[in-house]
């Protein structure tokens, strides 16, 4: 038994140094939304056509997480809109140039942000082409004549210092706009319950819609250029490669590859390789080999249970020597017990996201907040479960002449071994359901497919990792009850009451 | 060499006075029983010897040397000890459960086969039961196998703490006449606690009377019953002994 518990420590502990070791590898990152993932395929894959190795760490929950990861080295490029870093990382409260803010990102983070994609994913006002004609509305100042107009506008929107307030002194616009989800904008124009609405400017509905922009002539809204960011260290010829994609993307073509996304239905990578196709930067005619969907699954299991397995088999040695000591040391066990409760009521993703500046992003942070995660069902049940052992036998324990040690050894523990266990499979079992998180920092797994198909609003995509997940909980907990039968003799498990 | 000596030991919780100036030598290689009133700290005295409870005066002598604090577990596997309601370990079988000692002294498979073995014979226990656990037995049987596990490294001291107290009168009956045939098989210092007084008598030579932590007489059955110290005395045996 103890064998073979060495031999799975060592066989996860160079499962999880493979997955750590990606020395020469270009670590591309993205956001966690659908721009963000077809921007990183672009440059993943015009990289990767142009025989550089690439790593993808797509799917990094928001822009800090992206930002640190790039400042800590755990990814060596991501995508990133220049209105994002002036206003979210700079907090700078004017505007500033493109070059203005490419010197200081330089100076402050030793960071490059190059050329633009060329489109300015901006706020900008819209309503239905056919209304627009029908009323001669072209610009944003045209508005103000119009004040029968019904505005139906997102509550962020509404509420954002650069959006509608400064909107409406700007333009001089009168009106009285409703606050509305912003993901039923679109139908109540079709339905005409609205008039004019706030969108993305490459918003893939859009054209589903056929909205039209109305120009924002007096450039009330700041730019958002999108731009691959980079270390200032990179190597020179891929900074090179990337400036290929300099001016090639138009707001429209955007727009057109998010609708291929959401409307279509056509994955990332397929869209990437498209625009790059017809574009004409590709030079190999390397075709994408996708793997099959088992393999994929069979990869994301293993590293799952990976991830999971290194957490709790680490919080088992953590946890199961303070339950103890907390048990035999009366007066530090609450301390101990609290410490543990407290680590858990940290929200998941805020414990991720703690976890970068520390650990960076990738296997290593996950597994670390996993651990966290395993400590407090295993310590408290650890020590409830010494705690609770009947007196009458720790008194003859002591009185037959039994030292501390094997008390413990001989009595303790293998009367506590049921709930300890109990704790254990507990731990397990959120620590499976808590991995699929991890796929935000970019540990991979069965979360891997749920990010994504959350960006995407994709059902069949988040089940795709949601149903293993959920079955691998399940088959934790038949192995734990298997566990259970073998190492607890059966009059001390807790039957249930009949 | 006398066993057990309690020198003039106190033992008191916060306010509560559990046992005051005792001063008692117990004979030895005989059974003395100790009989009092519940509350009157018949089994905090009995504790002293193990060192499960400390006086907080006085001292204790065991094997004719005051305890050392610093080393209870080694003197504690010289002297056998059991309890009220058994405390057998639940997730071990009637062999391990005795062996337990044993095994931890290092003693050889067949050593510990033989000593099991010849244990269980003296208190009736069929040898079928050894791989059982102690929850498929009966009240009575684990009593028995609860006498073996403190009897297994022959200690030259015994310690009962109302060990057939929870007993029907029947299997009680029967236990203290195996009680009887051990005590006369292998000679040793019992001390036994109870609060039934016709018990005390049938399997003691010897009597301690305690009353609200002090002791009251100390003398042979014959002795005690024909000259009792006190009122005390002469009615908590009339009162025992009555009906």
């Amino acid at each position: 038994m103890r064998t073979l518990i060495i031999f799975l420590l060592l066989f996860f502990l160079l499962g999880a140094r493979a997955l750590a070791a990606t020395d020469q590898a270009v670590v591309v990152g993205s956001k966690h939304f659908n721009e963000g993932y077809i921007l990183s395929e672009i440059i993943a894959q015009l990289l990767e056509d142009r025989g550089v190795q690439v790593e993808r760490k797509f799917g990094l929950g928001g822009t800090l997480i992206c930002f640190e990861a790039l400042k800590n080295g755990n990814i060596d490029i991501y995508p990133e809109y220049s209105g994002t870093l002036a206003e979210a990382i700079l907090q700078l409260s004017r505007r500033v140039s493109y070059a203005e803010l490419r010197g200081t990102l330089k100076e402050q983070f030793a960071m490059d942000l190059l050329d633009s994609f060329g489109f300015n994913n901006t706020y900008a006002i819209a309503l239905s082409r056919s209304f627009a004609q029908q009323r001669g509305l072209k610009k944003i100042s045209d508005l103000a004549a119009h004040p029968d107009l019904r505005f139906g506008l997102s509550y962020e929107f509404l509420n954002r210092h650069d959006g509608w307030p400064g909107l409406a002194q700007t333009y001089g616009l009168a009106v009285r706009p409703v606050g509305i989800e912003h993901g039923l904008v679109y139908q109540a124009i079709r339905e005409n319950k609205l008039d004019v609405t706030d969108v993305y400017t490459t918003d893939g509905d859009i054209k589903k819609f056929d909205l039209f922009l109305l120009e924002d002539d007096k450039q009330y809204f700041p730019q958002y250029l999108a731009a691959p960011l980079v270390r200032a260290d990179l190597d020179r010829r891929i900074k090179k490669i990337l400036g290929e994609l300099a001016g090639t993307i138009t707001d429209d073509e955007m727009r057109a590859l998010n609708a291929m996304v959401i409307l279509e239905g056509r994955s990332f990578a397929e869209v990437a390789h498209l625009f790059l196709s017809e574009g004409g930067l590709l030079q190999s005619k390397r075709q994408r080999v996708g793997e099959s969907k088992w393999v994929t699954l069979f990869y994301r299991t293993v590293t799952h249970l990976k991830l999971t397995f290194v957490a709790l088999v680490a919080g088992m040695v953590v946890a199961i020597p303070f339950g103890i000591l907390a048990y035999r040391v009366r007066a530090i066990s609450r301390p101990v017990i609290y410490i543990a409760g407290l680590l858990q009521t940290i929200p998941s993703i805020a414990l991720l996201a703690f976890m970068i500046p520390l650990f960076g992003i990738g296997a290593i942070p996950a597994i670390v907040a996993l651990f966290l995660y395993s400590l407090l069902p295993i310590l408290r049940n650890t020590a409830a479960a010494l705690f609770s052992i009947d007196p009458v036998l720790k008194k003859v324990s002591i009185g037959m002449g039994l030292t501390a040690q094997q008390r413990l050894r001989y009595v303790e523990l293998p009367l506590a071994a049921p709930t300890i266990l109990a704790g254990i499979r507990t731990a397990a079992v959120i620590n499976i359901g808590t991995a699929t998180l991890a796929a935000f920092i970019g540990a991979g797994g069965l979360g891997e497919p749920i990010v994504t198909g959350l960006a995407l609003n994709d059902t069949s995509l988040i089940l795709e990792g949601a149903i293993p997940a959920a079955i691998l909980a399940i088959m934790t907990e038949w192995a734990f009850e298997g566990l259970e039968k073998l190492m607890v003799p059966a009059h001390l498990l807790q039957k249930p009451t009949e | 060499m006398t066993q057990i000596a309690l020198e003039n030991i106190s033992k008191s919780y916060g306010d509560v006075q559990a046992l005051q100036d005792i001063d008692l030598i117990f004979t030895d290689d005989v059974t003395t029983a100790v009989v009092g009133p519940s509350g009157s700290g018949k089994s905090t005295l009995l504790q002293t010897i193990n060192g499960l409870v400390r006086p907080s005066r006085g001292s204790v002598v065991v094997f004719g040397k005051p305890i050392n604090y610093q080393r209870l577990p080694e003197l504690r596997l010289r002297i056998g000890y059991a309890v009220q309601g058994t405390g057998l370990f639940p997730h071990l079988t009637v062999e391990t459960n005795i062996a337990l000692l044993a095994r931890l002294a290092k003693w050889d498979a067949e050593r510990i086969k033989v000593r099991t073995e010849e244990l269980m014979k003296l208190v009736n226990l069929p040898l079928s039961y050894a791989e059982r656990y102690p929850h498929e037995l009966s009240g009575g049987e684990q009593q028995r196998v609860g006498l073996c596990r403190a009897m297994i490294l022959q200690p030259q001291i015994f310690l009962l703490d109302e060990p057939f107290g929870a007993l029907d009168p029947m299997t009680r009956n029967e236990i203290q006449r195996e009680f009887l045939h051990l005590q006369r098989s292998e000679a040793r210092t019992i001390v036994l606690v109870t609060h039934d007084l016709r018990e005390a008598l049938k399997l003691a030579q010897r009597l301690v009377v305690l009353d609200r932590g002090r002791l009251v007489q100390h003398g042979t059955c014959g002795e005690i019953l024909e000259n009792p110290a006190n009122g005390f005395v002469h009615s908590f045996f009339q009162s025992q002994l009555a009906d």
